[in-house]
C-alpha cells in the first residue's frame, strides 16, 4: 500500500474516531420505584450473569460459586438461562465485562469477587433496571444488593479440629488480603485452635492475590518450611492442600469440600454453598419482589457449612465439634463473644459481651494466638 | 531442487497490500479450525466477536478504552524501532507514567488551582515516562550496553514498583485493607467521552499526527530514518546517533508514560492492580503490525483492541473457556506477524546446479544477525 493511502485510511479513522467520539453521552434514564409485579411472560427467562475471579476448575471459591449458578439452572429450568465469565481480573477489566452483560441485557449480574466492588457500584448507577448482586463487599444501591456468609461460623469449628490435631503447635495459614473478611476468618478460626489448645499458635502469611496457583503453593511451602504441620487457608485454589499433603502434612481446606480433590490430609473444609440464595435470588426477580439487601448468612441459613470430616479425625472430637456447632446453632452464643484478647494479651472484647456485625465487618486487629501483621 | 529464504530485492505496493490480506485469511482459517474443534461455529463465534467489539455505541467506547493504551505505546514502540533501538520498555514507563500521575494527583495536587492539576498530572506522568525511558537510552548510547536487556529488566523494576506503593505506603487507609490507593481527586480526572472513552484517544489522534509530519516532513525525522536504515550511512553524514538516541527515547518513553497516565486518570481513576496487563508488550505486535506507520498504528491499535474485547464474547456469547478466546487470539495474531516476514522476504524454488551452491552469506539472511 503507497504511503498515500496510508495516510488516507489513516485520516478516515481518525475521522471515525471523532464522530464517535462527539457522539452525546446516554442521558441516564430517571428511576422508577419499585413495583411488585411479576415478572411479564415475554420478559422470562431471567438471564442471569456471573463474574469469576478464577476459573470454576480452581476447585474452591469459583467452583462453589459455578456449583450454585448450576443449581439455579437445575431447580429453576426454562425460568432462567445463565452465562459466566472466568478469570476475569479485578480491575479496568473487570469494568468492562460488567458493563459488557449489563448492555447486552442480562438481567441479573452477580460479580463474586470483593475487589469487583466499586466497578459493580459504576456500573449499577449507569443501569439502574439491571439487578446487580455484589459477593463480600459493602457499597450497596437501590439495584445493588451484597451478599456474603458468616463463614467464620465454620472456620472456628474447623479451629477445633485443627488445635486438637496439631503436634507441632504451629499451624500455618495461606491467607490472601488483609482486608477484614481475611482477618475475622484467622481470628474465628484461631480462637476455635485456641479453645481445644492454649499452647497453639498460627502463623499468617499474605500472598496478596486471591487466585494465583503458585504463589498460594509457595506460601503453603514456606510455612511448612517454618515447622507447621496443619495448612489453613484463605485462598481460591486446593494447591496449600496439596503442598501439605505431599509433605504428609495435614491441612484444613476452604470453600469447597477439599478432601475429596486432595485426599483425606485435608480433615475438613469450612464451605459455600451459594446455591439456596442463587435460587431465591432469581425467583424474587421472577416474582417482582426482588429489594435491596445486605445478605449476610449463618450455619442455619446452610449458606455457610463444615465439610464432612476425614476419617483421620477421631470420634471424640467430632463429638466435641457437634457440640460447638449446636452452641452455636441454638444459643445467643457467637465466636465472637468474650473474653478475647487481642495479639498484645489485652482485652479486645469483654466478657459477656458479643461483637456487633458492624464491628466483625470492620475488624483489623488478630486475636491472641496469631502470629503476624494484620496489614 | 532446494528452497531458499531470500530478501526481495524491491517491496512492491502489491506485496505490501497482498501480504497483509493473505495473512488475515490464513489467520481466519486457522482460527475457524480452533473454533471447530471446540465445538462452536466459527461464523457465529466471529460474528459475536464483531458484535461484542464494534456492534453498538457502547461497544465501541469499550473497544477505544482498550485501543488508547495500546495506541500510545504503539506509537512509543515506533519512534524507537525506526532507529533501531528495541524499546522493549514500554511497560515500564507506562507504569512510570500511572504511578507518577497518581502520586502528584494525590499528594501534590491539594492547594494548587484546580483547573491546573490535570495538566500538572499529565506532564508530570508523561515527564518520569521519558525519564524512565532516559536511562537505557543514554546507558545504550554512552556506553554501549544492550537496550533489550535494561529496558526489559526496567519493567520488573517499575512493575513492583507500583505494586509496592498501592500495597504499602500509598494503599487508601479508608480501603479496609484492599491493596489500591485512595480514589483521585476529580481535578485530577481525565474527561470521559462517551461511556468510558477518555480524551486519552485525542492525546493518542494528536501524537500520531505530529509524529507524522516530524518523522516525514523535519530533518530530525530524516536523520531518525538514516539511523535506523543505514546507521554507517549517518555516522558518515555526522549525524549525532547518541542525542539523537536519546531525543527519541525521551519521545518514546513520554508517549508510553502518557498511556500509563490516561489509564490512571482516566480509566482506573486510582492506582491499584489492573494497570500493567501487558499494553507495553502488545504495543510490539501494534508498531511491527503498522510497520511503524503513526497512522497504521492508530488503526491497528483500534483493531487489535476489538480483538481483545470481542475476544470476551468467546465465553460470553459461545460459552467456551477463557482459555480458548486467549488461544484464539494467539491464532489469529501469529499469522498476521508471521506474515509480515512475507513483505521482505521471499521463497524461492532453486533447481539444483553448481552454480547456485551459494554461501549463506550471499543469501542475505545473515544480515538479520550482524
Amino acid at each position: 500500500m503507497s504511503r498515500r493511502l496510508w495516510g488516507s485510511v489513516g485520516f478516515l479513522v481518525v475521522l471515525a474516531l471523532m464522530v464517535g467520539a462527539c457522539a452525546p453521552p446516554a442521558t441516564p434514564e430517571p428511576t422508577e420505584p419499585p413495583v411488585e409485579e411479576e415478572i411479564a411472560e415475554e420478559d422470562l427467562p431471567v438471564r442471569a450473569a456471573f463474574v469469576y475471579i478464577s476459573p470454576p476448575g480452581d476447585l474452591g471459591w469459583t467452583y462453589e460459586h459455578d456449583r450454585g449458578r448450576l443449581m439455579l439452572e437445575d431447580e429453576l429450568g426454562d425460568l432462567v438461562e445463565t452465562a459466566y465469565m472466568e478469570d476475569v481480573d479485578e480491575g479496568p477489566d473487570a469494568a468492562r465485562v460488567i458493563r459488557q452483560y449489563a448492555q447486552e441485557g442480562w438481567d441479573v449480574i452477580f460479580t463474586t469477587s470483593f475487589g469487583y466492588m466499586e466497578d459493580t457500584y459504576e456500573v449499577a448507577e449507569e443501569f439502574p433496571d439491571v439487578v446487580f448482586e455484589h459477593c463480600s463487599g459493602y457499597m450497596t444501591r437501590e439495584n445493588m444488593s451484597t451478599y456474603f456468609g458468616r463463614i467464620y461460623q465454620p472456620r472456628y469449628l474447623s479451629g477445633l479440629v485443627a488445635g486438637a490435631m496439631t503436634e507441632e503447635n504451629l499451624i500455618g495459614y495461606v491467607a490472601a488480603f488483609p482486608i477484614p473478611e481475611v482477618i475475622r476468618g484467622i481470628n474465628a478460626f484461631t480462637l476455635g485452635v485456641r479453645s481445644v489448645n492454649p499452647e497453639a499458635e498460627v502463623r499468617v502469611v499474605w500472598t496478596n492475590t486471591w487466585y494465583d496457583p503458585v504463589v498460594e503453593r509457595e506460601a503453603a511451602e514456606a510455612l511448612l518450611d517454618q515447622g507447621a504441620d496443619i495448612i489453613a487457608q484463605h485462598q481460591d485454589t486446593t494447591e496449600p492442600q496439596k503442598a501439605a499433603e505431599e509433605r504428609g502434612m495435614l491441612s484444613i481446606g476452604y470453600n469447597s469440600d477439599m478432601r475429596q480433590f486432595v485426599g483425606d490430609s485435608v480433615l475438613t473444609s469450612p464451605q459455600w454453598n451459594w446455591g439456596t440464595y442463587y435460587v431465591d435470588t432469581v425467583q424474587d426477580i421472577i416474582d417482582g419482589t426482588w429489594r435491596t439487601s445486605q445478605f449476610w448468612g449463618d450455619l442455619e441459613s446452610g449458606v455457610v457449612m463444615l465439610a464432612e470430616m476425614s476419617p483421620l479425625v477421631p470420634d471424640e472430637l467430632r463429638q466435641q465439634v457437634e457440640t460447638e456447632r449446636e452452641r452455636i446453632l441454638n444459643t445467643d452464643w457467637d465466636v465472637f463473644c468474650g473474653p478475647i484478647a487481642d495479639q498484645d494479651g489485652d482485652e479486645a472484647v469483654a466478657d459477656g459481651v458479643c461483637l456487633s456485625d458492624e464491628e466483625m465487618l470492620n475488624m483489623d486487629w488478630f486475636v491472641e494466638g496469631v502470629i503476624g501483621e494484620p496489614g | 531442487m532446494r528452497i531458499v529464504f531470500e530478501k526481495r530485492e524491491r517491496v512492491s505496493h502489491t506485496v505490501r497490500v497482498l501480504v497483509p490480506v493473505i495473512s488475515l485469511v490464513f489467520a481466519l482459517v486457522f482460527g475457524a479450525v480452533l473454533l471447530l474443534f471446540s465445538g462452536v461455529s466459527p461464523g457465529a463465534a466471529y460474528a459475536a466477536m464483531a458484535r461484542g467489539a464494534f456492534g453498538s455505541s457502547r461497544a465501541l467506547a469499550e473497544t477505544f478504552v482498550k485501543a488508547i493504551p495500546l495506541m500510545l505505546t504503539g506509537l512509543a514502540v515506533a519512534v524507537a524501532f525506526r532507529m533501531l533501538f528495541w524499546n522493549i520498555g514500554a511497560e515500564g514507563q507506562l507504569a512510570m507514567g500511572g504511578l507518577t500521575a497518581a502520586g502528584v494527583a494525590l499528594f501534590a495536587s491539594e492547594g494548587l488551582p484546580s483547573w491546573s492539576v490535570l495538566p500538572i498530572t499529565i506532564l508530570a506522568g508523561t515527564l518520569a515516562g521519558a525519564l524512565w525511558a532516559a536511562i537505557p537510552a543514554a546507558l545504550r548510547a554512552y556506553l554501549g550496553v544492550n537496550e533489550v536487556i535494561t529496558t526489559l529488566m526496567m519493567n520488573y523494576v517499575a512493575i513492583l514498583l507500583v505494586s509496592h506503593m498501592y500495597h504499602g505506603p500509598w494503599r487508601d487507609p479508608a480501603g479496609y485493607g484492599f491493596p489500591g490507593t485512595a480514589r483521585l481527586p476529580e481535578t485530577a480526572w481525565l474527561p470521559r467521552l462517551y461511556g468510558r472513552a477518555h480524551l486519552g484517544l485525542f492525546f493518542a489522534v494528536v501524537a500520531a499526527v505530529v509524529l507524522w509530519f516530524v518523522l516525514q516532513r523535519t530533518k530530525w525525522g530524516f536523520e531518525l530514518r538514516i539511523v535506523g536504515e543505514n546507521p554507517e550511512a549517518a555516522r558518515y553524514i555526522g549525524i549525532d546517533i547518541p542525542r539523537l538516541m536519546l531525543v527519541a527515547m525521551l519521545v518514546s518513553g513520554g508517549l508510553a508514560g502518557l498511556a500509563g497516565v490516561c489509564e490512571v486518570t482516566g480509566v482506573m481513576r486510582r492506582l491499584q492492580q489492573g494497570l500493567t496487563v501487558g499494553h507495553g508488550y502488545t504495543a510490539i505486535i501494534v508498531a511491527w503490525l503498522a510497520q511503524l506507520n503513526p497512522w497504521a498504528v492508530l488503526l491497528v491499535g483500534f483493531l487489535l483492541a476489538g480483538l481483545l474485547v470481542g475476544g470476551d464474547q468467546i465465553q460470553m456469547a459461545m460459552g467456551l473457556p477463557a482459555a480458548v478466546g486467549l488461544v484464539l487470539q494467539g491464532a489469529l495474531l501469529f499469522p498476521m506477524l508471521g506474515g509480515a516476514l512475507f513483505t521482505e522476504y521471499r521463497l524461492r524454488i532453486v533447481r539444483t546446479a553448481t552454480e547456485d551452491f551459494r554461501t549463506p552469506e550471499e543469501t542475505g539472511l545473515e544480515e538479520a544477525g550482524s
